[in-house]
């Protein structure tokens, strides 16, 4: 016991959960905008691999991180567009065509892995390159926190702002109020003139940019590889932590942080021995409860407007 | 309604075509002999007797699924979660097969019945949570996967692991508790009746039974059934404890059959594999073997493709992920079945 509040309140934790959540902070928010607007991306993890995926094969040949990025960024935003043609052009149900794009994206970049390196499990046999992490002035200064806070991977600030920009799109601008008003009721959106499937698709696209960043993080931040579904479920952690956190983007925040809580305080604990199976299913336990709660209370708001209307 | 289904069985033929098609021309851009490879792909199932049989083998599961999710999707419920169900039943029964000495049959009986509580009880709490709280289904059942993964994983790595086998498995099971493997060399074995007993349940389950029929009508309109006196929370209950088992029963089948010990370390991936397979029998029962033979044969065929060219097997992800998209496209070749309506329509009025 004594062992563990040593771990958890020990600065490499501090940074080890800030690492953790990124790629999970990025698609949770990809998770909110697009459920905001009515519509579920589940297709996250394929995108996020994707993206992975472009961002190691492009910065290999074109020897630089952030056209990596970039090129990794807009292929998972095509690959969120795609999604959208299907679903709300063709009718395609959207869960159904989430699911798609995950086996397209673990098949197709394992396919194209060894179609490009001759290998089906890792891209070790590529040079690509990995971005750079950040010193930030000042804070870097400051005892403990510093340490914390300080030398992330660029992404890992890019998610953090995100937060704040997602909010700000979503509460402060026309789009975020035309996007909230399709996913609250698209017919009655549709009545006052808003082109609901024009708004999805875009809400579709940024929900691909934001998986692409994350994405990118896991191939060129996390590790300086790609290997097969290397996602891990992490597209799908990014929709608990949305559920989890209310669909806000700083209620996603915070259950994304608790996410890589568990997940980085479950790595400590595999050294002393502890089942880190348990550590490791308490997020999604608490996501089932959060959900189950959330889900009461919406109802108890329905069921009091209902009286009183 | 001969029509629609004439039309919906063109339809899938023609996603499954064009998915085909997609399939060639990758195979053509990136073979060095894109025709053999093709055809290995498309005939290599039955090039031998041990091909054929691994075909059947591969099949086997996917039925369990395919049925698992169907009666979910019968109810209109997402189900997510037959890959956790499946992954936990496998666990059960391996319990059971290493931890009880019991007679025989007997044991092999008890391994299946725990197979199918454990697989039901996982089933039970997304259903539970949609019918008493109305929280999502979806969502819950994909979370609960990774629960049943950690909570089997657990039980495994902690229990019943074999320290003296090199990778992390468990025991070996008791011989007690297999499933005979009935036509040696091949390892066809015994959960192919049981996969045939599922369906012939399914089928008289959704369209002989009260609850079924309960069950269908929750699936067309819930609030209709709701006002017509079905207690539609319950049937949302049974439909994902249904399921669940299942799923959980497709678990212990691959696991007594073929394994004969527990070595995965991850969800297998035919909780997925059970939504495909639903999709392309439009959730009927008696058209689940129909698709997971296709599912299945494509996949072998891709494996020995695999094997024998300079393709790979993933190929068939990418086909895999068309005809989903296709064969659910409501408005994909909508513009033929609105020309068929009007012309029997028009037949119709000349008629009259």
């Amino acid at each position: 016991m004594q062992n563990l509040i040593e771990i958890i309140f020990s600065v490499s934790f501090g940074y080890a959960v800030l690492r953790v959540m990124t790629p999970i902070l990025f698609a949770a928010l990809g998770a909110v905008v697009s459920d905001q607007a009515g519509v579920i991306n589940i297709g996250l993890e394929g995108m996020m691999l994707t993206s992975a995926f472009t961002g190691v094969v492009v910065s290999a040949y074109t020897e630089s991180a952030w056209l990596g990025l970039a090129a990794g960024v807009v292929a998972a935003t095509l690959m969120a567009l795609l999604m959208g043609y299907f679903s709300l052009k063709l009718k395609t149900d959207i869960i159904l065509a989430g699911i798609a794009m995950n086996l397209l994206a673990s098949g197709g970049t394992v396919f194209l892995l060894y179609v490009i390196a001759h290998d089906k499990g890792v891209s070790s046999s590529l040079a690509s390159k990995v971005l750079p992490q950040l010193e930030l002035p000042i804070i870097k200064d400051i005892p403990v926190l510093g340490a914390i806070l300080s030398n992330h991977n660029v992404l890992t600030y890019i998610a953090l702002l995100s937060v704040i920009v997602v909010y700000y799109f979503l509460y402060r601008t026309p789009l975020g109020l035309r996007l909230r008003a399709v996913g609250e009721n698209a017919h009655a959106a549709e009545s006052v003139g808003v082109g609901v499937h024009r708004v999805q698709f875009i809400a579709l696209a940024i929900s691909g940019m934001l998986a692409g960043f994350g994405g990118a993080h896991l191939s060129m931040g996390y590790v300086s590889w790609f290997s097969r579904d290397m996602t891990a479920g992490r597209g799908f952690i990014g929709l608990a932590a949305e559920a989890l956190g209310g669909r806000t983007p700083f209620g996603t925040l915070v259950a994304s942080l608790f996410f890589g809580f568990a997940d980085a305080l479950s790595n400590y604990l595999q050294s002393l021995r502890v089942p880190s199976e348990f550590v490791q299913m308490i997020p999604y336990l608490a996501t089932v409860l959060g959900l189950a709660i959330y889900a009461q209370r919406q109802r108890a708001k329905k069921a009091l407007l209902s009286k009183k209307g | 309604m001969k029509r629609d289904m004439l039309f919906e069985f063109g339809r899938t033929l023609v996603a499954i075509g064009l998915a085909l098609l997609l399939g060639f021309i990758i195979t053509y851009l990136v073979s060095e002999n894109p025709g053999e490879a093709f055809s290995t792909f498309l005939l290599g199932p039955l090039s031998s007797v041990r091909r054929f049989s691994t075909f059947i083998e591969t099949v086997i599961p996917l039925i369990f699924t395919g049925l698992a999710v169907s009666i979910v999707f019968q109810a209109s419920q997402f189900n997510i979660g037959a890959e956790g169900q499946f992954f936990f039943g496998a666990v059960a029964a391996t319990f059971v097969g290493v931890a009880l000495d019991l007679p025989p049959v007997i044991h092999v009986l008890v391994a299946l019945l725990a197979a199918a509580v454990a697989g039901g009880f996982a089933g039970y709490i997304p259903g539970i949570l949609k019918a008493r709280w109305d929280a999502s289904e979806l969502v819950s059942s994909l979370m609960l996967n990774y629960v049943f993964l950690r909570l089997g994983l657990y039980i495994i790595n902690y229990h019943l692991r074999d320290p003296n086998a090199g990778a992390m498995v468990s025991y070996p099971l008791k011989e007690t508790a297999w499933l005979p493997q009935f036509l040696p060399p091949t390892r066809l074995h015994w959960g192919l009746a049981l996969a045939v007993l599922a369906i012939i349940f399914c089928y008289y389950f959704l369209y002989r039974t009260r609850w079924g029929y309960a069950l269908r009508m929750t699936g067309l309109n819930l609030s209709f059934s709701g006002y017509s006196g079905i207690n539609t929370a319950s049937v949302i209950v049974y439909s994902q404890i249904v399921g669940g088992a299942i799923a959980g029963l497709g678990g212990a089948s691959e696991l007594l059959g073929i394994y004969r010990r527990f070595q995965w370390q991850m969800l297998p991936g035919y909780g997925f594999d059970g939504i495909i397979i639903a999709i392309l029998a439009r959730n009927n029962p008696l058209l689940v073997p129909v698709a997971a033979l296709f599912l299945g044969y494509l996949r072998t065929g891709a494996d020995i493709m695999a094997r024998m060219t300079d393709v790979t097997s993933e190929m068939v992800a990418v086909i895999q992920a068309i005809m989903i998209l296709l064969v659910t496209a409501q408005a994909f070749l909508a513009g033929v079945r609105h020309r068929m309506v009007v012309r029997g329509a028009k037949a119709h009025a000349k008629l009259d």
